[in-house]
């Protein structure tokens, strides 16, 4: 650690947020409290049913009461297909929806919008709204969609459906070597099925938008998204509006996850401040947002593994069935990921078959969520690797290291499935796998396992370790594209404009750590705006951990351009080689000299130069050619309860190789907080419906994520690493920590009890249940 | 209805609805580092001092509060409140930010009657507070850290 931290003045350490003191003295900086008061207000009537037609819409009565003043339903907006899904264009995602359809497909979907003067009209008004469908079969179970005589996409306008008349929203299939005849003439076969359930982000800030018109009628909106950028070209597509009549703002956001990388609320705020031209705000509820925002995509996994009697493995094919809800967004893409994210981990195995489909059911919409497909698809496969460690006799720690992915090696998943299509050829440059694997059991004290399982007094409570590893990427390569600029001020100072999305990640902080470390100044040297569509160059937005890889790559491009003008121009001014410059601690040093770089700053806009003058700044995109994975290893010390199957984890260790690690405590934070979501995703975490599809716990209260008092110790350990191809070696850490909770408790589990379990979350009934079963 | 109320020591004059709640009320006047997550008392971020109590402001009908000293995130300024703020910012417990008004105000809160607080006792006192983004490791690491701080000079 000591040798890296030397060749850092800014990077790797651990500097307070930008953002941090306006946060802490809860100062206006989100959506809400920007823009408390607005002309209009908004709310969206939803489908009380899962499934149907609307045969009639009359919104007379809504009409007449006092304060409303517009509704918007599918008979007075266009009708342009699109895809919710804030991704690159082209989208892989299927365009299967409206802004407004004729037809409803799960409980919660759009019917009408209602805008008034005040929350209380809006809300007389949505009630006053009389609808008549014509309810539709639904269908609940995605192992039924396939075969359905049902269609729930029979529009014909949709375009990018696999197929629709077998509600598969998307399909893939990729087969390296031969592994099904590999796995027929193993020494060793292990299957394993797992299956994971609808479950919510639930970023403390719900989904809210506002629209305005400014003094040229153009568009504004403050957002709480992922995605400035797809968000305006989304809206300009579904309004027809030109790009250039629109800006988009974030403020602070107050979370996501996932959940908005989706275009939710903007096209309604839009039109109807189009079309009133007045300024109007929508927020979700808690309750709507659990109702009628994203989930996470449940998927049911088959893996199979064909090993040598010596645990090497031969052999692996994964198949997934994807329940998607009623809309195609992410479809696709999550379902790659299920391979994609989970198969070069363990590329020993040359021969893999990938393939399953993303289904439609009427329920709601699964969408992007941290982790995007990689925890549904770590779950079988390190519940079967550890199957395998016990066929073979071996430590799960020592079957896992024979057959990781290591430094210098491929995978052929990496070329074959990408994200939505091919992927790229990509070779390993930085793994420690092995070290964290190794750091990771030591402080959870591996070794020791089996004393501390025996010296157990209480024998009411098992007690269980388990490990998994697992890895994620940094960005999308080819796909995704994030630009910088930076401008030099006259007291030394730099504005840097990104178009990166900070969703309270801390990603502009890292951002301007890497622009300082660059230029050779401090922190506080870096004033930093973002994600303003306006003025902020284009960024794809903060998904795939993509932010501190691809847009840290595109600010240290922008700030060496600026840094070469800087020396450059004062090479001119004070007759030196420019070769032999440098900056350094906010100095522009020369062999023998220095001066400080606020004079060249000053200089640079003075009228002494005369018709030298100039604007010192530059602008840089990126496009990565690579995407690499970080690496982790988990650990969990845990106790069954064997009368109530109730698990309760002592310990969590997580050791990651993220490479340099720009903010220390921000990387260890998203870490942290991802461990958590996906032990709330592993043991309470669960949207639940009636058999009408009506989600029946949408409230905190019944929907139950971790608080202070559920969490166990935890122990994040950052592995020293360095990336070549990354930002002062960086790669990506935001999504890999929620891969592991799920299968390493699972492990755990059958450490302490021999049972199985494989259904997510892990309730103490189900637990209970499975206890009951072996003993009988 | 008019009333007054008494907010970050300082008597402000409310035109208020029936039924309406404090959360609503302290927001619409401007105090919006009291924040809405739920609207069901469940996450916490809407936490204001009542008479030095954490409570949260969502559950509470605004004509309650009269006569009731309230203070929100704004109006803490003093010693301790500086150290939580400070020791927050320090270990890295600030992510999105949404949580941390209601969660500073449960730790005010702790450390006002409790200087000294264990790991547990740290935990109970947050347990009204939901964050997302953080899993609680750092902002328990960082009230433990104020109060080591708040205490010491407190000794002096």
């Amino acid at each position: 650690m000591s040798e890296q931290k030397k060749r850092f003045d800014v990077v790797n350490k651990n500097l307070q947020k930008v953002d941090g003191e306006a946060l802490v003295n809860g100062k206006k900086v989100f959506t809400d409290d920007l823009h408390r008061q607005t002309d209009l207000v908004a709310k969206i009537l939803s489908s009380p049913i899962a499934h149907g037609e609307i045969t009639n819409i009359d919104t007379s009565k809504a009409e007449n009461i006092p304060g409303v003043e517009l509704i918007l339903h599918h008979r007075n907006v266009p009708r342009v297909p699109y895809t919710t899904a804030g991704q690159g264009y082209p989208e892989p995602s299927p365009y299967d929806a409206y802004m407004f359809d004729r037809k409803v497909r799960y409980v919660g979907d759009r019917v009408a919008a209602v805008a008034g003067r005040s929350w209380d009209a809006v809300e007389k008004g949505l009630e006053a709204i009389e609808v008549e469908f014509n309810e539709l079969e639904p269908i609940l179970d995605p192992k039924e969609s396939r075969k359905s005589s049902v269609t729930i996409h029979d529009e014909e306008s949709s375009t990018g459906i696999y197929d629709p008349q077998k509600n598969i929203a998307a399909h893939v299939d990729i087969n390296i070597g031969n592994p099904e005849e590999i796995i027929n003439k193993s020494d060793i076969v292990v299957k394993q099925k797992c299956s994971t359930q609808f479950a919510q982000h639930a970023p403390l800030e719900p989904h809210i938008s506002v629209a305005q018109l400014d003094p040229q009628d153009r568009l504004i909106i403050h957002t709480s998204t992922q995605v400035p950028f797809h968000v305006r070209r989304i809206v300009s597509k579904i309004l027809d509006i030109p790009i250039r009549q629109i800006r988009v703002i974030k403020p602070r956001v107050g979370g996501a996850f996932g959940v908005k990388q989706e275009v939710l609320l903007e096209d309604i705020v839009s039109l109807i401040a189009l079309r009133t031209k007045k300024s109007v705000k929508v927020r979700y509820t808690r309750e709507e947002e659990f109702r009628s925002s994203r989930t996470r995509h449940p998927i049911e996994v088959e893996v199979t593994l064909g090993a040598d009697r010596n645990g090497k493995l031969q052999a692996i094919t994964m198949e997934a069935l994807s329940n998607t809800g009623a809309y195609g967004t992410h479809a696709l893409t999550v379902l790659s990921n299920v391979g994609s994210k989970t198969l070069p981990l363990y590329n020993k195995a040359p021969n893999i078959h990938f393939f399953g489909d993303a289904v439609y059911t009427n329920l709601p919409i699964s969408g992007a969520y941290r982790g995007y497909g990689a925890p549904q698809g770590y779950f079988p496969l390190e519940v079967a690797i550890d199957k395998l460690a016990e066929e073979t006799g071996m430590d799960p720690l020592e079957i896992r290291k024979l057959n990781h992915i290591r430094e210098g090696e491929t995978s052929p998943i990496f070329e074959k499935l990408g994200e939505g299509r091919e992927g790229i050829v990509q070779y390993i440059h930085s793994c420690k796998l092995n070290k964290c694997i190794d750091l990771g059991a030591k402080e959870i004290g591996w070794k020791n396992r089996k004393q501390v399982k025996k010296s157990q007094k209480n024998e009411d409570k098992a007690r269980g370790f388990g490990v998994t590893i697992n890895m994620q990427g940094s960005g999308i390569p080819l796909v995704d594209l994030a630009a910088a600029r930076l401008k030099l001020n006259e007291d030394g100072s730099f504005n840097l404009y990104v178009g990166a999305t900070d969703l309270g990640t801390g990603s502009d902080t890292v951002l301007g750590q890497i622009a300082a470390e660059q230029l050779g100044v401090d922190l506080d040297k870096i004033v930093v705006y973002s994600s303003d569509t306006d003025f902020t160059p284009f960024d794809s937005g903060a998904y795939a951990s993509s932010t501190t890889y691809v847009s840290g790559n595109a600010v240290k491009k922008a700030a060496g351009k600026v840094k070469s003008k800087i020396l450059t121009m004062a090479a001119e001014y004070y007759d030196l080689r420019v070769e032999d410059l440098s900056i350094h601690e906010g100095q522009i040093v020369s062999s023998n000299q220095t001066f400080e770089l606020s004079e060249i700053a000053l200089l640079s806009t003075s009228s002494k130069l005369e018709t030298d003058q100039q604007q010192i700044e530059a602008s840089a995109s990126e496009v990565p050619e690579e995407s690499p994975p970080p690496f982790s290893a988990h650990f969990v010390e845990l106790e069954v309860d064997t009368r109530t199957g109730e698990i309760k984890i002592l310990k969590y260790v997580a050791a990651v190789d993220c490479g340099t690690a720009i903010n220390p405590n921000l990387a260890e934070g998203q870490m942290e907080g991802a461990i958590v979501n996906g032990i709330g995703y592993a043991l309470t975490e669960q949207m639940e419906f009636n058999d009408s599809g009506t989600m029946i716990n949408p409230s905190f209260f019944d929907y139950k994520i971790p608080n202070a008092e559920d969490i166990p110790e935890i122990e994040v350990i950052l592995v020293e690493s360095s990336e070549p191809t990354g930002p002062m070696g960086a790669k990506s850490v935001g999504e890999i920590g929620i891969n592991g909770a799920i299968p390493a408790i699972s492990n755990a589990v059958r450490d302490a009890t021999g049972i199985t379990l494989t259904e997510a979350p892990f309730t103490p009934e189900k637990v209970w249940k499975k206890l009951k079963e072996k003993s009988s | 209805m008019d009333i007054k109320l008494t907010i970050n020591e300082e008597e402000k004059r409310f035109s208020i609805e029936p039924g309406e709640i404090l959360l609503d009320s302290l927001r619409d006047a401007g105090y919006t580092s009291v924040k809405e997550g739920c609207k069901t008392g469940d996450c916490g971020a809407c936490m204001v001092l009542v008479d030095g109590k954490a409570m949260t402001s969502c559950t509470m009908f605004t004509a309650q509060a009269r006569g009731n000293d309230i203070k929100t995130v704004k109006g803490l300024n003093d010693e301790l409140a500086e150290k939580l703020k400070q020791s927050f910012l320090d270990m890295g417990a600030v992510q999105c930010g949404f949580c941390i008004p209601g969660m500073l105000i449960s730790a005010y809160s702790l450390l006002s009657s409790n200087p000294d607080p264990t790991k547990r006792e740290i935990k109970a006192a947050l347990d009204g507070n939901i964050c997302r983004c953080t899993g609680y490791v750092k902002q328990i690491q960082a009230i433990k850290r104020a109060a080591e701080k708040w205490e010491k000079q407190e000794n002096v």
